[in-house]
C-alpha cells in the first residue's frame, strides 16, 4: 500500500533511474522509515494505554506473594507491557524487594523490561515479518523466566547492598484514571518515546539502507555467517557494554543479516545490547554488590548465547 | 516551599530539575529547589519511578517529566 506510493514519489518525482543502486537505497529507506513510523505510533500509543493498567504499584501488588516458577512467569510478562527507564532501575528493583517480590522474579522483570517491549515488537516485525518478532518475543521471555528462576535458586540474598532507611508504610495506591485520563497519557507517552527513538530509528535505517545498497552480498558471511560457532558469544559479549534502545539497532541488524550474518547471532547481539547495559549496571551497582551484577550479567549472557544457537539451529 | 526532585541522575531528571526551577523563577513563589540523588532518601518517599517531584514532603508525581508550566500549576 505504501509501496507503490514511495515508488512512484522516488522515480517519478525524485527521477531516479531505475535500477541504480542509490535509487534502490532511497527507496528501501523512505518505505521503511514510513512504515516503521506509522506501525510504532499505532502501537506504541495502544500498548501505552495497556499500560496504564499497570501502574508500578499494581505491578508489585501482583508480583509480591506468587510463588517463585509462576511469579517468575508473571513478572516477565508484565515486564513487556511496563516501560523501562534505566534510571528507574534502582527504585523499581528496591521498591519491588521491599514489597516482598521474591529476588528471582525481580530479576525476571529486570530482564524482560527493557529486552522486550512494543518498539521491539514493530520494528522486527516491520523489518522481518511477524514470525521473527515472536520468536524474539516468545526466546526473550523463556531467558527473562529462566534467569530469574536461576538467579532465585541461587541464594544471593546476601548481596544486596546494605542502606538505612526507613520501612516504608503503606503503598500509596495510583489515582483512578478515567478513560480521558489514559488516552491523554497514551497521547504524551506515545510522543515521548518518538521524540526520544526517532533519530535512532531514522540512522539506524540509513546505515541499513546503505548496507543493503553498497555492502555486497554476503560480504560478512565469512566473519559472521552460521558455520562460525563462536559468532553468537562474540555477538552477544560485544552487546553487553553497548547500549541501545531497540528502535537504534534493530535496522542495524536487518541490514547485517541481509549481509550474511546469522539471524540467530545478530538476534543475540540485539538482546545482549538492550538486557544488558554497561549505564544500567553503574546503576544497579549502587545496590547490589558486584558479585550480583556479574552473577545476572552471566546469568542472561548464557541465556542469550543460548538462544541465538537455538535460532541458528532452528532456521537453518 | 521546599521541591524536591528525586532522580538518580539521567537525562530525565536533570530536565525534571531544569523545568522546576523554571517554574519556580516564573511564578515568583517562594522555594527552593533540591536535587536528591541519594538512594535511601528516594526509596523513603516510597517513589518506584524516577524522576518524581516532591513538595513539602508530598510525592506530587512520580515516572514523568512535569512541563514547567504543569509544575507551576501545583505551586502556586
Amino acid at each position: 500500500m505504501i509501496k507503490p506510493v514511495i515508488d512512484w514519489l522516488v522515480y517519478e518525482i525524485f527521477k531516479m533511474p531505475h535500477g541504480a543502486i542509490l535509487s534502490e537505497a532511497v527507496d528501501f529507506f523512505l518505505y521503511d522509515t514510513i512504515k516503521i513510523f506509522l506501525l510504532l505510533v499505532v502501537i506504541i500509543f495502544i500498548v501505552s494505554i495497556i499500560r496504564t493498567f499497570f501502574s508500578p504499584e499494581k505491578t508489585r501488588a501482583i508480583l509480591s506473594n506468587k510463588r517463585t516458577y509462576t511469579g517468575n512467569i508473571l513478572a516477565s510478562l508484565l515486564g513487556i507491557v511496563t516501560p523501562f527507564c534505566s534510571c528507574s532501575a534502582v527504585p523499581l528493583f528496591l521498591g519491588f524487594v521491599e514489597a516482598g517480590v521474591p529476588l528471582g522474579v525481580t530479576f525476571s522483570f529486570l530482564v524482560a523490561s527493557p529486552m522486550i517491549n512494543e518498539v521491539a515488537l514493530v520494528m522486527l516485525w516491520g523489518l522481518f515479518g511477524w514470525k521473527i518478532a515472536l520468536l524474539y518475543i516468545g526466546s526473550g521471555l523463556v531467558v527473562a523466566i529462566a534467569s530469574g528462576i536461576v538467579i532465585g535458586h541461587l541464594k544471593v540474598e546476601g548481596l544486596l547492598e546494605k542502606f538505612d532507611h526507613k520501612k516504608p508504610g503503606c503503598v500509596v495506591p495510583g489515582a483512578v484514571m478515567t478513560v480521558k485520563d489514559r488516552i491523554d497519557f497514551a497521547k504524551e507517552y506515545t510522543v515521548d518515546i518518538l521524540k526520544k527513538i526517532w533519530i535512532y530509528v531514522i540512522i539506524g535505517i540509513g546505515l541499513g539502507a546503505w548496507i543493503h545498497g553498497f555492502v555486497p552480498a554476503d560480504f560478512l558471511v565469512k566473519f559472521a555467517g552460521r558455520e562460525n560457532w563462536f559468532a553468537v558469544p562474540l555477538a552477544t559479549v560485544v552487546g553487553i557494554p553497548l547500549y541501545s534502545n531497540a528502535a537504534g539497532v534493530i535496522p542495524l541488524v536487518s541490514a547485517l543479516t541481509e549481509k550474511g550474518v546469522a539471524l540467530g547471532t545478530a538476534l543475540s547481539f540485539m538482546m545482549a545490547v538492550t538486557a544488558l547495559s554497561l549505564p544500567e549496571f553503574l546503576i544497579l551497582r549502587r545496590v547490589m554488590k558486584l558479585k550480583l551484577l556479574i552473577i545476572f550479567a552471566a546469568v542472561v549472557g548464557v541465556g542469550i548465547i543460548f538462544t541465538g544457537y537455538l535460532f541458528n539451529y532452528i532456521l537453518r | 516551599m521546599k521541591i524536591e526532585i528525586l532522580g538518580t541522575g539521567c537525562a530525565k531528571c536533570k530536565q525534571l530539575m531544569a523545568n522546576a526551577q523554571k517554574a519556580v523563577k516564573e511564578s515568583g513563589v517562594q522555594a527552593e529547589v533540591i536535587k536528591v540523588e541519594d538512594i535511601s532518601q528516594i526509596m523513603n518517599y516510597n517513589v518506584m519511578t524516577t524522576p518524581a517531584l516532591v513538595i513539602d514532603g508530598e510525592v506530587k508525581s512520580a515516572g514523568r517529566v512535569l512541563s514547567a508550566d504543569d509544575i507551576k500549576k501545583i505551586i502556586i
